[in-house]
């Protein structure tokens, strides 16, 4: 169970250029939930996701991961049960080390004992590791030992999806992890997202800009605004939900119109 | 003629010693660390002090223990305390230049002569034979470097090795491994500065002195081997990088002893690395602008033929 209890951040403070990211955020993730997050530019979704992760401290507030206080603990340790995807399919893997290598290293959140760190890749793990591949049904396992660095936008991508998952996380966070992909990769990369979340049933946090996605997927929806959770919909209400209806309650709960044109052109596409 | 090759193979197999370690922090790790000059010099005066006052196998371990110590302290300087890493490197340079000197009871020199070096002690192995005799240190330098060579080899294919090579390459993935990439910085600088340090005790025993400014452009002649062995084996497996570190080191020593054969005076060799060095990282860009130069005018040439066929049917 993952809580987030009045998280503020602000930015540069006290200069011009003071930014208040987050305003006071609220959040409680039942495990096995799937939230998809919409928002517009600045609404605080990625700086909540960093707070999240422990890529920076918040200002006050703390977060609890099944009731213990992970507020402070930094970003590395929290990697253990955390798993991130960002997106750029560039920032998960390592280009110049091979597939093989970059899921060892992967891997290593499943051993903490101190004399794995002198161990190498054994045959055993090698063998596990071209099942997971093959899961992706990508080709990679053939591939394991060229380097990252050749594989496309979506292949990347799948791979650090499989090696944030490797060892389940307890909460798994998408940070539009599919924005950079072409239509077709993007669905092959979302609909892995969906069986393994659901296969391992992984507590599991998505950033989105299309609507239809951010209903169409998980249980949950929240809509985020100036650095709050504005809106969290489950359950009955959510599935009577379209498209119009959710861009109405945005446009109802903040007093404005979505204006961000990335929004408005994906949910045309997806009309 | 041999003799000239021989001694540039032992400098060279020496010299590779720092290659590598420039090849854990700059390719590796891509960190610029600038100790590497005052590290030198601080691995031979320790490993010169400790074989007059011990025993020169003694000597080995004590310069690479003092060649960690100064890499510990360059590389908690920039993880733990923000400085930038050149900086750090550069501050660090700095004040082990008190340090060795202090080490060598502040004289800027001191000699090893009268006292035992792991080249004498090895030589003793076989004291009749003519032919263990003149080669035994190339061949006790041999069996060093291949230890060292197999051991970085062996270190870089454990988990955290190959996480000491992520850091260098994506420090986010590394964290999202829940691996902290200031340990695997730590661990990195520090075995990386062992190895300077080893070098320049087998320098200072090769030489039979340890002077203050031993390790002055080190960093250079370093860069200017590792540059060219990448030359030879760019995109190459671990051991082949390795292996081409060693021989790009060999092959620097070489083309040094041939400018020494043709009368360039030793003064010279700084300023021939440093422009080894600066062609060799200016060739990536000019390569490109060779390359946008060549497509320009391809392109005008196509745009000139069409325009002159064209001409020729009008007429």
């Amino acid at each position: 169970m993952l809580e987030l209890h009045g998280i503020t951040k602000t930015f540069n403070p006290g200069t011009v250029n003071e930014k208040r990211a987050l305003n006071g955020v609220e959040l409680l993730m039942n495990d096995g939930d799937f939230a998809t997050i919409i928002g517009s530019n600045g609404a605080g979704k990625s700086t909540m996701f960093n707070c999240i992760a422990g890529s920076f401290y918040p200002d006050t507030g703390c977060v609890l991961m099944d009731g213990m206080d992970i507020t402070f603990v930094p970003e590395h340790r929290r990697a253990v049960y955390i798993g991130r995807l960002f997106q750029d399919p560039l920032m998960g893997t390592a280009p110049h080390m091979t597939i093989e290598e970059n899921l060892a290293i992967a891997y290593l959140r499943a051993s903490r004992h101190e004399h794995a760190i002198f161990s190498r890749i054994s045959k055993k793990e090698k063998q596990q590791f071209r099942e997971w591949l093959s899961m992706l049904n990508m080709g990679l396992e053939d591939r394991m030992s060229s380097p990252v660095g050749l594989l496309s936008g979506g292949q990347r991508q799948a791979l650090t999806l499989l090696m944030a998952t490797v060892v389940t996380p307890k909460v798994l966070l998408l940070d539009e992890h599919t924005a950079a992909l072409d239509p077709t990769t993007a669905a092959k990369v979302l609909e892995l997202t969906r069986q393994i979340v659901a296969e391992r049933k992984i507590t599991c946090l998505m950033v989105t800009h299309n609507m239809h996605q951010a209903l169409e997927m998980g249980n949950r929806t929240l809509m985020m605004d100036d650095g709050r959770i504005v809106y969290d919909i489950a359950g009955k209400e959510r599935e009577g939900m379209t498209v119009e209806d959710l861009l109405e309650k945005f446009a109802g709960r903040t007093g404005e119109d979505f204006d961000n044109d990335r929004i408005l052109l994906s949910t045309e596409q997806n009309k | 003629m041999l003799l000239i090759i021989q001694t540039a193979l032992e400098l060279g197999m020496i010299y590779s010693l720092v290659a590598l370690s420039l090849f854990i922090s700059y390719s590796i790790l891509n960190i610029c660390d600038l100790s590497t000059d005052g590290c030198y010099t601080l691995g031979c005066a320790v490993g010169s002090v400790v074989a007059i006052s011990g025993h020169p196998l003694l000597a080995l371990p004590a310069a690479m223990g003092a060649g960690v110590c100064s890499g510990f302290v360059v590389a908690i300087l920039q993880t733990y305390f923000g400085v930038e890493s050149i900086l750090a490197g550069i501050i660090v340079n700095t004040g082990l230049y008190t340090i060795n000197l202090a080490v060598m009871g502040f004289s800027s020199n001191i000699s090893l002569f009268g006292s035992d070096t792991i080249y004498d002690l090895f030589k003793k192995i076989a004291p009749d034979s003519a032919f263990w005799n003149e080669w035994s240190t190339l061949i006790l330098l041999a069996l060093l470097l291949l230890a060292v060579c197999l051991l970085i080899y062996w270190f870089l294919g454990t988990r955290l090795g190959l996480s000491i090579r992520a850091t260098g390459d994506s420090p986010a993935m590394v964290r999202a491994s829940s691996i902290n990439p200031s340990f695997t910085v730590i661990v990195g600088l520090c075995i990386s500065n062992a190895l300077t340090g080893l070098a320049g005790c087998l320098i200072g025993q090769f030489n039979g002195s340890s002077d203050i400014n031993l390790g002055t452009g080190m960093v250079t002649v370093a860069l200017a081997s590792l540059i060219i062995g990448e030359m030879f084996f760019h995109k190459g497996k671990m051991p082949m990088r390795i292996l081409g570190v060693v021989v790009g080191s060999i092959v620097y020593r070489l083309v040094m002893s041939l400018a020494l054969r043709l009368n360039v005076p030793t003064e010279a060799f700084k300023l021939v690395s440093a422009v080894i060095v600066a062609i060799a990282l200016m060739l990536p860009q000019i390569r490109s602008m060779a390359a946008l130069h060549r497509q320009k005018r391809r392109q005008m040439s196509m745009t000139w033929t069409k325009e002159d066929k064209g001409g020729d049917r009008n007429a």
